[in-house]
Order: C-alpha cells, then sequence, then structure tokens
C-alpha cells in the first residue's frame, strides 16, 4: 500500500498539483455565461492608464470620454437605449491591455471599444477587436502603425508625420535653420516624431546640428546637452513626454542654451510647467486643441469641463470627449450597434464638428484635421497659430 | 508502478491540456487568456525557482530571457515561418505547429546561450553581487532592443507587431508540465543534489568535492531556456513585444512569486504564480486601490508566512515520517 509519504513525494505531488490545476481552472473557465448587458442599455468599452506612469493622459482621455457619455445620456440617449461606459485601468503596463480588451469584448459584450492612448498598447488591442469585430477608435494613439492592423480600427488624434512635419514648418516659418534633435529612444512616439520632422526639415533646406538620444525615466542630460550646445542651434527639437522635457529644459538653462524646444503633444501636461518652471517659457509644442481657443464651442467645453472636474480640459480630454462623440453620432446614422454596420457608419464620418477642429476620416482611418501650436508663456500654454495638414 | 509515477503524470498532463486545447473555441476569450497567463507565469516562476529557490543564487534579470526568448522566436515565425510552413507541406495544424514548436526552441536556446554567456563570468560571484550583474543584463537587453532601428528585425521601441497567435492552451501547459517534471527529475536526482548543496553551504560543498560553479551554470542555463520558452509563448499569445514589457518590474514579478511560493517548493511555487495571476483580475474591481490592495496582501503575507505559501520543508518532513 503507498503511504502517504510515498504520495507526497515532491515531484509527483508537483505534477498532479499543476495538472489538477489546469483542470479546475478550465472547468470554471468553460462554462459560457450570458452576458450581464441590460436590454435598454448601449455597453461601450474604454481602456486606460488610470495608474501608473502614464496615468495623467489616461485620467484626463477617461474625464473626456465619460462627459461624452453623461452629455448623451442627459440628452435622452441613442437609439432608444442609454449608454454605459465600462472603464477598464491597463496599468500602463504592457500585456494588460491585450487580457482587458478580451474581458470587455467577451464578458461585457461591449459594442464598441474606446482608447488607449499610447500607440504600443493600443497595438495590442487592435488585433482583438479586429478579430472579434468590435470598432476601435483610439484617442490619441499617433502612430502610424496603430490603424494598419485592420479596418476595424479608428483614431480621432492626428499621426506622428503630421506633428513631426508641422513643428518643422513651424521651425522654418520662424527662420530657425539650425536645429538639434533630442529623442527619447525608449518612446516609439518620440522616434516618430523626430524621424519626420528631420525628413521635412532637411528636405526643405534646414540644417541638423546634432542627434541625441536619452531613454524614459532619464534625470541627467547634461551630457547630451553639451554636445548639442557645441553645434549651437536655433531651436531643439525635444520629442518626449513631458516628465523628461522639463527636466531637459531646466538643464538646458543651466548649461547655457538659450535656444527654445520644440515639441509635440506629449509635452501638455501641467507637470511640465511645474518641474521645469521659469525654463520652459518661450518653448513652442504642436497640439490637437487648446482651451484657449475662443471659439464659442471650444469655450462652452472647457465651461462645462471646469464645471465637472474643476480643472481646464487638456488635450486627452478633449480627444476623449471626440472619440465617444464620433462614435455616438456613427451610431445615430448606422442606426444600430452591430459591428459591421457601425464600423461603415464610422469610416464615413465627414467633416465632423468636434472639439479638437474638423474631423474628417480618411480612406486609412486616421482623422484628417488641423494642429494648433502652443508657447509657455507666464506658466501657462498660449495658443500660437494653427496649421492645417 | 510507483516509480513511474511521475513520467505517467507528465504523460496525463500532456494529454489533458491536448484535450482542453481541442476544445478551448468553447472557453470564454477572457477566462482562456487568464489561463494562458497563469500557464506562463507557473512557467516562469517555475524556471526561475531552480535558480533562485533550489540553488539558491539571487537572479533578478528573469524577464531578460524572457525578451530574449520572445524575440528569437518571434523573429522566426516573421520572418521564416511563411517559408517554413510551405516546406512542411502548407498551412494546417502539423505545419503551424512544427514552425511554431521549431520557433520556440530557437527562441528557448537563443535564451539558455544568453544564460550561459552571463552565467560563466557573473555566477563566480556570490549573492547581491550576482543581483547586480543579472539586473544589469536585464537592462543592457532592454535598451539594446530599444535602439535598433525602428524598420529592422528587432523593431526598435515599438518592438514587433502582427506575430501569428499560435500559442493555444495546449502549448503552454504542456510546456509548463515538461518544465515543472524536467526541473523536478533534475533537483531531486542523485546528481541534482548538487544543486541544494550549493544552496545551503557553498564552502562545504565545494570541500566535498561539488564542482559548485558547474551546477550554477547548469541551473542558469536550464532556468533561462524555459524562460526563453515562456517569452516565445506570450510573443505569439500577444502578438505583439516591445522591449518595455521585458523590464525590471517583470522580472521583479518573478521574484515576488517564488518568494511568496516558498523558496525552492514547486508547488508552492506554482501555486503563487496561479494565485497572483488570478488575483490580479478579481482585484480589477478595486479600481486605483489595486496596486495598494496587492502590496498589503504581500506586506501580510511576509509578516504571516515568511517561509511562503508552501515551504519546501512540509514535504520533506512528511517524506520522513
Amino acid at each position: 500500500m503507498p503511504t502517504l509519504a510515498a504520495m507526497f513525494s515532491p515531484r509527483s505531488f508537483a505534477s498532479l498539483t499543476a495538472l489538477a490545476g489546469a483542470l479546475v481552472i478550465s472547468f470554471t473557465g468553460c462554462k459560457k455565461e450570458g452576458s450581464n448587458a441590460n436590454a435598454d442599455e448601449i455597453v461601450i468599452g474604454e481602456v486606460a492608464a488610470m495608474t501608473g506612469g502614464t496615468a495623467t493622459f489616461g485620467t484626463s482621455s477617461h474625464a473626456g470620454t465619460q462627459m461624452a457619455i453623461d452629455e448623451i445620456n442627459a440628452a435622452g440617449g441613442l437609439l432608444g437605449k442609454k449608454l454605459k461606459l465600462i472603464t477598464e485601468d491597463d496599468q500602463s503596463k504592457q500585456g494588460e491591455a491585450g487580457t482587458v480588451a478580451k474581458k470587455l469584448i467577451s464578458r461585457e459584450k461591449i459594442v464598441a471599444l474606446l482608447g488607449e492612448v499610447a500607440s504600443g498598447r493600443s497595438l495590442e488591442m487592435a488585433p482583438i477587436c479586429q478579430k472579434a469585430g468590435i470598432p476601435m477608435i483610439s484617442p490619441a494613439s499617433t502612430n502610424p502603425k496603430v490603424t494598419e492592423t485592420g479596418d476595424f480600427i479608428f483614431r480621432v488624434c492626428f499621426i506622428d508625420p503630421f506633428q513631426g512635419t508641422v513643428m518643422a514648418k513651424f521651425a522654418m516659418s520662424r527662420g530657425w535653420k539650425k536645429v538639434a534633435i533630442l529623442t527619447d529612444t525608449k518612446q516609439d512616439y518620440s522616434v516618430g516624431l523626430a524621424q519626420f520632422f528631420k525628413e521635412y526639415f532637411a528636405k526643405n533646406g534646414g540644417t541638423i546640428t546634432g542627434e541625441q538620444s536619452y531613454g524614459s525615466g532619464d534625470k541627467d542630460f547634461k551630457a547630451q546637452l553639451t554636445a548639442i550646445k557645441a553645434g549651437a542651434p536655433d531651436a531643439i527639437f525635444a520629442s518626449g513626454y513631458y516628465n523628461e522635457t522639463g527636466l531637459i529644459a531646466a538643464q538646458a538653462r543651466e548649461l547655457g542654451i538659450t535656444a527654445p524646444l520644440l515639441g509635440g503633444d506629449g509635452w501638455d501636461s501641467p507637470s511640465l510647467v511645474e518641474v521645469a518652471g521659469k525654463a520652459i517659457e518661450g518653448s513652442f509644442f504642436s497640439n490637437h486643441f487648446s482651451n484657449e481657443d475662443q471659439s464659442p464651442k471650444i469655450q462652452e467645453f472647457v465651461k462645462k469641463f471646469q464645471a465637472k472636474h474643476g480643472k481646464t480640459p487638456d488635450a486627452m480630454a478633449a480627444l476623449g470627449y471626440d472619440s465617444a462623440m464620433i462614435l455616438a453620432d456613427a451610431m445615430k446614422r448606422a442606426g444600430t450597434t452591430e459591428g459591421k454596420a457601425l464600423r461603415d457608419a464610422i469610416a464615413a464620418t465627414k467633416d465632423f464638428d468636434g472639439i479638437t477642429g474638423k474631423i474628417t476620416l480618411d480612406e486609412k482611418r486616421n482623422a484628417n484635421k488641423s494642429a494648433v501650436v502652443l508657447t509657455i508663456k507666464d506658466g501657462k500654454f498660449s495658443f500660437v497659430e494653427s496649421l492645417a495638414p | 508502478m510507483k516509480q513511474y509515477q511521475s513520467q505517467l503524470a507528465l504523460i496525463i498532463a500532456l494529454a489533458v491540456s491536448l484535450g482542453v486545447s481541442l476544445c478551448s473555441s468553447s472557453i470564454d476569450d477572457y477566462y482562456l487568456d487568464i489561463m494562458l497567463n497563469v500557464g506562463i507565469n507557473v512557467l516562469l516562476a517555475v524556471s526561475l525557482n531552480l535558480v533562485n529557490g533550489h540553488t539558491g543564487q539571487f537572479s533578478l534579470g528573469h524577464a531578460a530571457f524572457m525578451a530574449v526568448g520572445a524575440y528569437g522566436s518571434s523573429i522566426v515565425t516573421l520572418e521564416m515561418g511563411a517559408a517554413m510552413i510551405h516546406v512542411f507541406g502548407g498551412h494546417g495544424w502539423f505545419a503551424e505547429g512544427l514552425t511554431f514548436l521549431i520557433a520556440l526552441s530557437i527562441g528557448g536556446l537563443c535564451a539558455a546561450i544568453c544564460g550561459w554567456m552571463v552565467g560563466v563570468p557573473s555566477l563566480r560571484l556570490r549573492g547581491d553581487y550576482l543581483a547586480i550583474v543579472t539586473l544589469g543584463f536585464n537592462e543592457i537587453i532592454r535598451v539594446v532592443l530599444q535602439n535598433t532601428s525602428g524598420d529592422g528585425p528587432f523593431g526598435g521601441a515599438l518592438g514587433l507587431k502582427g506575430i501569428e497567435p499560435y500559442t493555444n492552451f495546449f502549448w503552454v501547459f504542456a510546456t509548463a508540465a515538461i518544465a515543472i517534471y524536467t526541473i523536478s527529475a533534475l533537483v531531486n536526482s542523485t546528481y541534482g543534489r548538487g544543486f541544494l548543496a550549493v544552496r545551503d553551504d557553498e564552502i562545504a560543498g565545494e570541500s566535498m568535492g561539488v564542482n559548485t560553479v558547474r551546477y550554477k551554470v547548469i541551473a542558469f542555463v536550464t532556468g533561462s531556456f524555459f524562460a526563453g520558452l515562456a517569452g516565445g509563448l506570450y510573443a505569439h499569445l500577444r502578438t505583439t513585444i516591445s522591449p518595455e514589457g521585458f523590464n525590471f518590474l517583470k522580472s521583479v514579478d518573478v521574484v515576488v512569486m517564488v518568494i511568496l511560493g516558498g523558496m525552492g517548493s514547486t508547488v508552492g511555487v506554482i501555486l503563487a504564480a496561479v494565485v497572483l495571476t488570478v488575483l490580479n483580475e478579481f482585484l480589477r474591481d478595486f479600481e486605483q486601490y489595486r496596486m495598494i490592495v496587492f502590496s498589503l496582501l504581500l506586506i501580510v503575507m511576509m509578516i504571516v508566512r515568511p517561509q511562503g505559501l508552501l515551504p519546501a520543508t512540509v514535504f520533506q518532513r512528511r517524506k520522513q515520517a
């Protein structure tokens, strides 16, 4: 008779436990539950980085999206039903976005997915939505590859080539002929912007005086900045995100570099000014939207957002709002929430009057619209000009 | 019969995972995803346990070997997958399976080679120093991958996308079962006592004629190989990978599983990998408080059960009884 001890030899026990574990999990998983969606609700999923490294983007875009949904519901809903937004946090982590996208699709039975801000995480969700036939609208993933995944994937922001080109155009218009480039090689976003900036700038007679790189999370940029200083550029194109850009600006001024910094929408956070203080004054960046724009539609949005959240909306909030509004508009036109018909309706979006401009979705499912250039003045972002594509 | 118990268990595990895999289309996508995550984490934790638990070395770079395996196997399927499927007789489960097997093996071998290259010089170091070297290696792999060209085979900071979704229930759990079997068999063999000797008292072991460096290298290479397989499975599950996904925090996640489960206890480590992965999903309802709850649970665990969920000694004591 096998003794208890023999039964518990670590080897066999290990294999058996693994087996039992796999079985238990698979049986709990095997039962397919029905949707818990209410028949008079349209369920829309949202994936955002509510915690972790890019949480300011996630919380902002979520605030905008939620506001749009609330407004639609207050106005009586859509197709005779109320909208329900289910938001999942991906902790700014790789791998999480894919899991939560699957959760929203298979457990919550969403009809469309809004999100993510970061391109890397949107790329993770895109194949899942494409395969499930669920339209996905990214509010702010600017990398071209995102919508290339398939015909169910859209975005309401412009793409990296456009932002890089806009800033190159802007530098040209200011008469800056010599520009140094400082890239965050850990962020594909930053690399993409720099690449398109360089292409346009060099083609139109500008000179790149030096190219330096760093990685997100770095704190000391003096080595790169010293090398940049040697080239005496008229401006520095720093296409990274706000955390590092703030430090870069401060350290550049310490080293006596007076050239303005140029950047993209990754700068758009109050933290930029908090970190850099006076050092960032007079620098420029391209963005999706300016809350100083005096058009009545934007001012009304700013007022409503302020009343609700007690702060002025940033571009991510405006894009989140627009992504939900475009989806709602498409649902209204399609008259249904069925995936294929909804997809066709979203693809047909033309001259949609959004907060971030007149949005037309082109055949590559990218938004075609203008960008604004902002500067930092007295610690505030102020509107300089609007540049058309 | 008794002497073949573990082999039998392995065969049953393989058969069951194949069986479940065949009916996986009827499993909810989300649950299936969690199960596959569990399987991959079990594989990672068990392989790290050989190094950190059984052999008593402190490696903090497991994610690096996972990255090597993920990139190695993805590049094989992306660059040569179509040609290989053609050679093996066109699309179908056989050709795709064989292609994936080859890709996974290449990924695993690349990771093992890296494990050997890092292991041979650095395993002469002890304790904290080894931790620093492996941590450094983790960063080196990540930074090198990040700085590759965006158009090259490594895809730069955005990584690789469009990887074929070959990973299914069978591949994950078959690999995990083989890893558990191999590592348990290795550690519980006469030869494998050397690993425990290195952990328990390196100087005494050495003076008794145990080649400690050799044992450490073997543990390291085997652990890296299985981490590489886990990376390959992860890549073909997520269909997109980027260097940022294999950062230091990923390594820490695996270390936490090993410590929580009980260093050197295979069953405990498997349990911890399952619990931590599933817990992460249950805590979604806590939203922004999730990480706080998660950390609190770990702290409570450390106070209440510093030896881990199921420490190895439990089984040893039972055996003597």
